[in-house]
């Protein structure tokens, strides 16, 4: 990331900073749109959405194999259920890994993906190279950020549309049975929800 | 950019409700509210967006690598909205051409 700034007097007027304080001031002129409200979206989208809402819904999966069952067959009834924010607008499938199946998830055309149950994608997942290359060598895109599969294993690439965002349900590590929900669901990363990685071990 | 250092910095990120770093700039930040905020009260719908969206980073991927700017997620978005904006007639482009002109013009100090 290069944080190199712009020190020149004269600012490029097609810069987004300036593109983007110029439509806002207008819209907000013209009444269209409201500071405040935006305010309160970037505080939610920021504050209150994250993978942490993902984290618990794995972690319950886990220690109850009916919402397990009810997770993986009909997530928006599930979500519904559990009054996840920002649920009622995306359609959302959970998809298992399993011994010998592991699930990753990408948005090969922009960056959907779901927002209720992780908050907002990292910078990587919108990037061009996760974009093209996870589709088309995914085993080795896997690997390099550190998660090497077995040869046998299928790797399942699911591309994310704005009809059908994906959460990838990890398996649950070895030696966990004893824990609770909470603890639990502090080893579910979201890079695991999107399929990069495993849960953790306590 | 070095991709494989951004990566395994994603990876030791925990999960956890507040602290995730989401925009790297408070423009960036601006930029999805105001979207956001237009789909909320209804001007044009996330699937309008999205299409828009699709488009600017199409672009971007179909144009030389040699006479293309960096990689910029959000500069996308922000050319995205541009055109949602004048498709869906809310904005005038040239009314945003000439505010722009205006801020850019700023004596120093005060375009941040």
């Amino acid at each position: 990331m290069s944080s190199e700034t712009d020190h020149h007097h004269q600012v490029d007027p097609r810069s987004p900073e300036v593109r983007t304080e110029a439509l806002e001031d207008l819209l907000v002129e013209k009444g269209i749109v409201d500071r405040s409200r935006v305010d309160a979206l970037i505080e939610r989208f920021e504050n209150d959405l994250g993978p942490m809402v993902g984290a618990r819904l794995v972690a319950k999966a886990w220690t109850n194999n009916d919402f397990r069952k009810r997770l993986l067959t009909d997530a928006d009834e599930v979500l519904t259920e559990e009054q996840v924010q920002g649920a009622e607008i995306e359609h959302i499938e959970v998809k298992a890994n399993e011994p010998g199946v592991h699930n990753v998830v990408v948005c090969t055309l922009c960056s959907c993906y779901p927002w209720a149950l992780l908050g907002l994608p990292p910078n990587w997942y919108k990037s061009p190279e996760y974009r093209a290359r996870v589709v088309r060598e995914p085993r080795k895109v896997l690997a390099e950020m550190g998660l090497t599969l077995e040869a046998d294993t299928e790797v399942r690439v699911w591309d994310s549309s704005s009809e059908t965002r994906f959460l990838v349900l990890p398996e649950q590590p070895e030696n966990t049975d004893h824990l609770d929900i909470d603890h639990l669901a502090q080893l579910v990363t979201r890079d695991s929800m999107i399929g990069v990685a495993k849960a953790k071990t306590p | 950019m070095n991709k494989v250092e951004i990566l395994n910095d994603s990876m030791t990120a925990p999960p956890r409700l507040n602290g995730e770093l989401v925009f790297e700039a408070p423009w960036q930040s601006r930029a999805f509210g105001v979207t956001a905020d237009l789909v909320e009260s209804g001007c044009f719908s996330w699937e309008d967006f999205r299409t828009r969206l699709i488009e600017t980073i199409g672009a971007w991927e179909s144009t030389d690598p040699g006479s293309r700017p960096p990689w910029d997620y959000y500069t996308c978005w922000v050319n995205a909205l541009e055109k949602m904006l004048s498709d869906a007639k809310l904005l005038d482009p040239l009314e945003l051409e000439g505010r722009s002109g205006i801020y850019a013009r700023r004596p120093h100090g005060h375009d941040h």
